[in-house]
């Protein structure tokens, strides 16, 4: 089969693209480490050691457990207790390993949390700005009036499950493509933005209406760690999908901006 | 004896899968971490953080206040637990009849006020949110009395930019103090308080006053206040930074996020 370099990515799409996943994971890392200081969440506007959380990170000195409402997971060696790079026990809720700063730092942590979120929101705004100027929004992600048929969908998602990709189509999103990439975009990111400036107690004073859309900064706190959680899922479930697609392909057209397209070849014969 | 291994058992073997990636970025960014340079290009954003609130936020703008319906249940206890001092533990035992507040430093005026002087001054009452920078927080109802009745009254020099506030607790060797800049400092919330929840400020508390500066995170809000001074310069005072948490964890001196 011959292959046929067609134009998928656009340049701020492609720069876009690394920026936001360098961006992400060292506010995620980072923010790992903002929550070990207290790997408690709660709904509402206050919480504390002193009330009841929803979802805690704790250890028992011997074992390691995670627990949400009222079921308890151990969790041993990763969550609560974990060793750290020295062979020495750690009680912290998130390891080092996956933690920046490695070891316990909230100041740095802040520090790194904090600057990179302006090359995360400033990063999306121009994204968003970019794509809908540059037609990314109108020619890729916008989902038309037939790809809404629940028909439609289901066929892609039969497609999905056994992994058949669509070769012939490989300068188009397919319509799940597009639900995950437009949720991602639209709602999740900027959602990680809203609720991380909703927890800021200055934000709080100058756009009240920001924390009080959450239900308090504690429920804040908890639907930006939610969200956390669902992107670095949908990064888990983005990296299979450009492994099982052709790995290569994939991440060249996200370098370049080509990717490979099986040639069409109609009954006639003729390559379109 | 166990050793630390043993206790964690196999499990730990779990972390190996992931730790190949993730050791790569992490030895880096704790490379970075100790970079000086990389460490004040961070300090940029910091101050960035700072410039854009204060020019973008109106400054006066209130910290949201709550019903008493919202007050919690129990209010965290955290930092110290009482002065430490051998003259504030004097005053606990004399229930703070003698104790003075200093107002000190670029004042015109220096003074002593006594606690039954500053109950007697016009005072401000809120129910706000007290939010720890390690992410939980607490609601309960202060009064106290404004801080800028008391830098007007001390007729503050046209040339001060910072209040100091010493405190009378501290951790191991270093007093705990901190500041703000006088935005904060003649902000309508920003009180001294001397009541809690309706009742007199209790000692782990911070008595007999505390600091409230509403827009800003726990560790701003000084407890045990002895005394105020003004000041243009924060560099001379103890570890430099403005504040304990700053010179000790380095925590940033503008605690509004």
């Amino acid at each position: 089969m011959a292959e046929n370099l067609v134009q998928r990515h656009k340049a701020t799409t492609r720069i876009w693209h690394w920026l936001n996943a360098l961006a992400l994971t060292v506010l995620l890392m980072s923010g790992l480490m903002i929550f070990n200081a207290h790997p408690r969440l709660y709904w509402g506007e206050y919480g504390s050691r002193e009330d009841r959380a929803w979802l805690e990170i704790d250890d028992t000195r011997t074992t390691g457990f995670v627990k949400i409402g009222s079921m308890t997971l151990e969790t041993t060696g990763v969550l609560g207790l974990s060793l750290g790079a020295d062979d020495k026990v750690r009680r912290v809720a998130f390891p080092g390993w996956a933690t920046i700063p490695t070891r316990y730092n909230l100041g740095a942590a802040r520090r790194w949390h904090f600057a990179v979120a302006w090359l995360f929101a400033l990063g999306l705004a121009g994204f968003m700005a970019a794509s809908v100027l540059n037609g990314h929004i109108r020619q890729h992600l916008h989902i038309h009036k037939a790809e809404w048929a629940p028909k439609h969908i289901w066929r892609d998602v039969k497609n999905h499950a056994r992994l058949r990709f669509d070769a012939h189509n490989a300068g188009t999103y397919n319509i799940l493509q597009k639900f995950s990439y437009v949720s991602v975009i639209f709602i999740f990111l900027p959602l990680m933005i809203l609720t991380g400036l909703a927890m800021s107690p200055a934000m709080n004073a100058a756009l009240p209406w920001m924390h009080d859309i959450f239900g308090g900064r504690q429920s804040a706190r908890s639907i930006h760690f939610i969200c956390a959680a669902l992107l670095f899922i949908f990064v888990l479930v983005h990296l299979v999908m450009v492994f099982l697609s052709g790995p290569i392909n994939g991440i060249r057209s996200m370098i370049t901006g080509k990717v490979a397209q099986a040639r069409h070849v109609n009954v006639t014969g003729v390559t379109s | 004896m166990k050793n630390d291994r043993d206790i964690i058992g196999r499990r730990a073997l779990l972390r190996g899968a992931t730790l190949g990636g993730s050791a790569l970025i992490l030895s880096g960014c704790d490379a970075l971490n100790e970079s000086d340079m990389f460490r004040s290009a961070l300090r940029t954003a910091e101050t960035l953080n700072q410039v854009a609130h204060r020019s973008l936020m109106d400054r006066a703008a209130l910290a949201p206040e709550f019903p008493a319906s919202d007050i919690s249940p129990v209010f965290k206890t955290n930092g110290s637990l009482t002065g430490t001092s051998a003259e504030y533990l004097a005053h606990v035992g004399n229930k703070f009849a003698d104790w003075t507040l200093r107002i000190d430093g670029m004042v015109a005026n220096p003074m002593d006020v006594s606690l039954e002087t500053l109950r007697a001054m016009p005072s401000r009452t809120q129910i706000t949110r007290h939010d720890c920078v390690e992410g939980w927080s607490a609601i309960a109802k202060w009064q106290g009395t404004p801080l800028r009745l008391l830098l007007q009254q001390a007729g503050l020099s046209a040339r001060a930019k910072y209040i100091v506030f010493h405190c009378a607790d501290s951790y191991g060797a270093q007093p705990y103090y901190e500041s703000i800049d006088l935005i904060d400092a003649f902000h309508p919330q920003t009180i001294l308080a001397w009541g809690m929840n309706g009742d007199m400020l209790p000692v782990k508390y911070g008595a007999p006053v505390r600091l409230r500066v509403e827009r800003q995170l726990g560790y701003k809000q000084a407890k045990y206040v002895m005394r105020i001074e003004a000041t243009d310069d924060l560099t001379k005072f103890h570890g430099g930074k403005g504040g304990y948490w700053e010179d000790v964890g380095d925590y940033e001196w503008y605690a509004g996020i």
